[in-house]
């Protein structure tokens, strides 16, 4: 079986970003990166359906030289190889996606596996868009793989419950919270990924039909105010309740 | 509670390489994830995590510098150091373990012992099917183990051990102890397996520092050991020295780890602590405090990525070791101690790590050569005086 992860280098979930002075990207000074989390439960994925099934993995990601190092872990958690589709400019989820795709269709891969979502722009488009360029099936929010003669049952979160679903391969699942429990890279895992190859192309150019304008942050939160601590400050609670915050 | 996101004031990371961050990194995680969770309550309780062992072998935290074909990782040794550091933030005792195993039990077999010795018990160490354990220390041989008392006779096939060992990490969960003995009034070291007759390792109770690890006195009463047991390239006080300044290098490294615990605590406690009204960090004399912790950490960093440089280019020398450990562990204290300060009655408190961390360091500045004994290790290197008796 062939799988290919695509994967992101996000900001760290305990940075705390300020907007650049052009307003609309993140000021990236003193910002540490990672691994986007839900990605980790597609790494993990695609190493238990090696294990179980054969094959070969690999992982991908679209940006700067500053990939390298989350491609980098992957490859210390066990992924054999890794292409980084070199881009350093700005480009709306669509674009992302057609240049992940172009690239993917030359791989004939049986599982592209992709986390639901990136936790830096919230999007959650590329995992179906790329399903869609590829003209593949596509299954988000998986919980559950099983994959047998390749027929694919997968179990998604929805609203309140879960959904078993039935497709084939081959196809494109994006990963969520609960999936597996992704093993940390090993000393050793991370001394052979230093000789496992990162091979770097040009990703295909592909319009932008998204622009972002302005970025900002919400406004800061009010402080909380204590009216009393007993019974007695109930009723101004109320008045307050109904006229300030006007949600009674 | 906010992830730790390391103490860095230098930006001594730019001079990591991407695995040694990696590595790093791992082990924070892994530590957030599974030994801050449990530990007080196996400090409490004056018990190993033994569940920790698996796992810690799974990472590969287990003679992590050793040749792969051993089952080890290979690292250099900045990467075994940050590795160190990184798991004495989550606890001394967790660092002891992965330090005896490593630097005291296999170093010591892949460097005086035979192949079949090598083979044997190195890829067993390794994934953590055995422990092992040091024993050096005797009841009255701390600081001068040349004048140890147990010692071994030549029988048959045999040697036969007697004699006692005391404050030995390790030795009571041991399967295999590392044991340094006389043979003919020459010290040696010796391989002793769990269960041998006339072996016995029973744990001493009532410490009130590294209570999340096992220590055990060794006790050999006519003990026979078949002569393969012996160490073949061990000869004199200088093969256990070299164990010592093996796990004394990874010490320099782990206490770091501890003062950056109490700082971050610190840290982050001043920061929200509101008292006349302001947080507590706005006054000048805990600012004091916390300049003087990080200001330490940041000079413990660098003394610690320059003794690992050197050692992974063949250049170190043991005096330098002393230094950093002599320097590192001292400071680690007395930022654990202000920690303590800093967070007022709570930071006597098992809710937060000061405390233990304090008294974990406490051990750590006896151990491996006292800080007085390393003192004394640079003002020899520097007069050419030595100054022991
Ligand atoms: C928790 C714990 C775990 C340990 N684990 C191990 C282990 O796994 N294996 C092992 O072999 N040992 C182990 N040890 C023992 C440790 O290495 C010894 O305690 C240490 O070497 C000091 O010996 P001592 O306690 O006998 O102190 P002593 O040697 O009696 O020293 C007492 C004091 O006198 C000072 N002193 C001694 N000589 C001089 C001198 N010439 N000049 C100035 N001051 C001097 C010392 O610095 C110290 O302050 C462990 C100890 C502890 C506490």
């Amino acid at each position: 079986m062939k799988i290919v992860v695509c994967i992101n280098h996000v900001p760290d979930t305990e940075t705390k970003v300020k907007v650049g002075t052009d307003g609309k990207t993140i000021d990236k000074a003193g910002v540490n990166y990672m691994l986007n989390p839900y990605d980790e439960f597609a790494i993990e994925a695609a190493l238990q359906l090696k294990e179980k099934f054969g094959g070969e993995t690999l992982v991908m990601s679209l940006g700067g030289d500053a990939h390298k190092e989350t491609l980098r872990k992957a490859l210390a958690m066990g992924i054999e190889k890794a292409i980084l589709l070199k881009d350093d400019s700005i480009r709306d989820s669509y674009s992302i996606a057609k240049a992940l795709a172009e690239e993917i269709r030359t791989l004939s891969a049986d599982c592209i596996l992709f986390g639901k979502q990136s936790i830096d722009y919230y999007n959650e488009e590329i995992p179906g868009l790329v399903a869609e360029f590829l003209g593949l099936p596509s299954v988000s929010v998986v919980v559950r793989i099983n994959i047998n003669n390749g027929k694919v049952i997968c179990e998604r979160e929805i609203e309140g419950g879960h959904e078993v679903v039935e497709t084939k391969i081959p196809l494109v699942m994006a990963a969520q919270k609960g999936l597996n429990e992704p093993r940390y890279p090993s000393l050793k895992g991370i001394m052979a990924a230093k000789t496992k190859p990162i091979e770097e192309r040009q990703a295909a150019t592909a319009s932008s039909y998204v622009e972002v304008l302005t970025m900002h942050k919400p406004p800061p939160k009010q402080p909380g105010k204590i009216i009393g601590t007993d019974v007695n400050a109930v009723p101004e609670l109320i008045r307050l309740l109904r006229e300030e915050a006007k949600v009674l | 509670m906010m992830k730790f996101q390391g103490v860095d004031y230098y930006n001594i990371e730019s001079l990591l390489s991407e695995e040694e961050i990696l590595a790093r990194s791992t082990i924070r995680e892994f530590v957030d994830d599974n030994v801050i969770p449990i530990i007080e309550k196996h400090n409490r309780a004056g018990t190993y995590p033994m569940d920790l062992v698996p796992k810690m072998a799974e990472l590969g935290l287990f003679g992590s510098t050793l040749p792969a074909k051993y089952g080890c990782a290979e690292m250099n040794n900045v990467a075994y150091g940050l590795v160190m550091q990184e798991l004495e933030r989550g606890d001394s005792g967790v660092r002891s373990f992965a330090s005896v195993q490593s630097a005291l039990v296999m170093y010591p077999i892949y460097t005086f012992g035979s192949e079949q010795q090598k083979d044997y018990w190195l890829p067993k160490l390794a994934s953590g099917d055995k422990i092992g354990c040091f024993g050096l220390t005797e009841p009255d041989y701390g600081s001068n183990p040349a004048g140890m008392i147990t010692h071994a006779n030549e029988k048959g096939n045999c040697y036969v051990l007697n004699g006692a060992k005391m404050w030995i990490t390790n030795g009571t969960l041991a399967d295999v102890a590392v044991v340094w003995a006389k043979l003919n009034g020459v010290i040696h070291g010796f391989l002793v397996e769990k269960g041998r007759k006339g072996f016995s390792a029973p744990e001493m109770t009532g410490k009130h520092s590294l209570r999340a690890s096992v220590t055990s006195e060794l006790i050999f009463q006519d003990c026979e050991i078949p002569k393969e047991n012996i160490l073949p390239k061990t000869e004199g006080l200088k093969s256990p020295l070299m164990c010592l300044n093996q796990a004394r290098y990874g010490i320099a490294w782990g206490a770091v780890g501890s003062a950056m615990a109490c700082y971050d605590t610190a840290l982050n406690y001043a920061k929200s602590r509101i008292q006349f009204g302001k947080p507590i960090a706005s006054f000048q004399m805990i600012q004091e405090k916390l300049v003087y912790m990080v200001t330490e950490i940041t000079k413990a960093q660098l003394l610690c990525l320059q003794i690992g440089r050197l050692k992974d280019r063949g250049k170190l020398k043991y005096q330098q070791v002393s230094m950093a450990k002599r320097n590192n562990v001292h400071h680690a204290l007395e930022i654990a101690r202000m920690a303590r300060e800093i967070l007022g009655a709570n930071g006597i408190l098992d809710e937060y790590p000061v405390m233990r961390h304090m008294a974990n360091l406490e051990s750590v500045k006896t151990y491996e050569g006292t800080h007085e004994m390393h003192t004394l290790i640079v003002g020899e290197d520097i007069t050419g005086i030595p100054a022991y008796v």
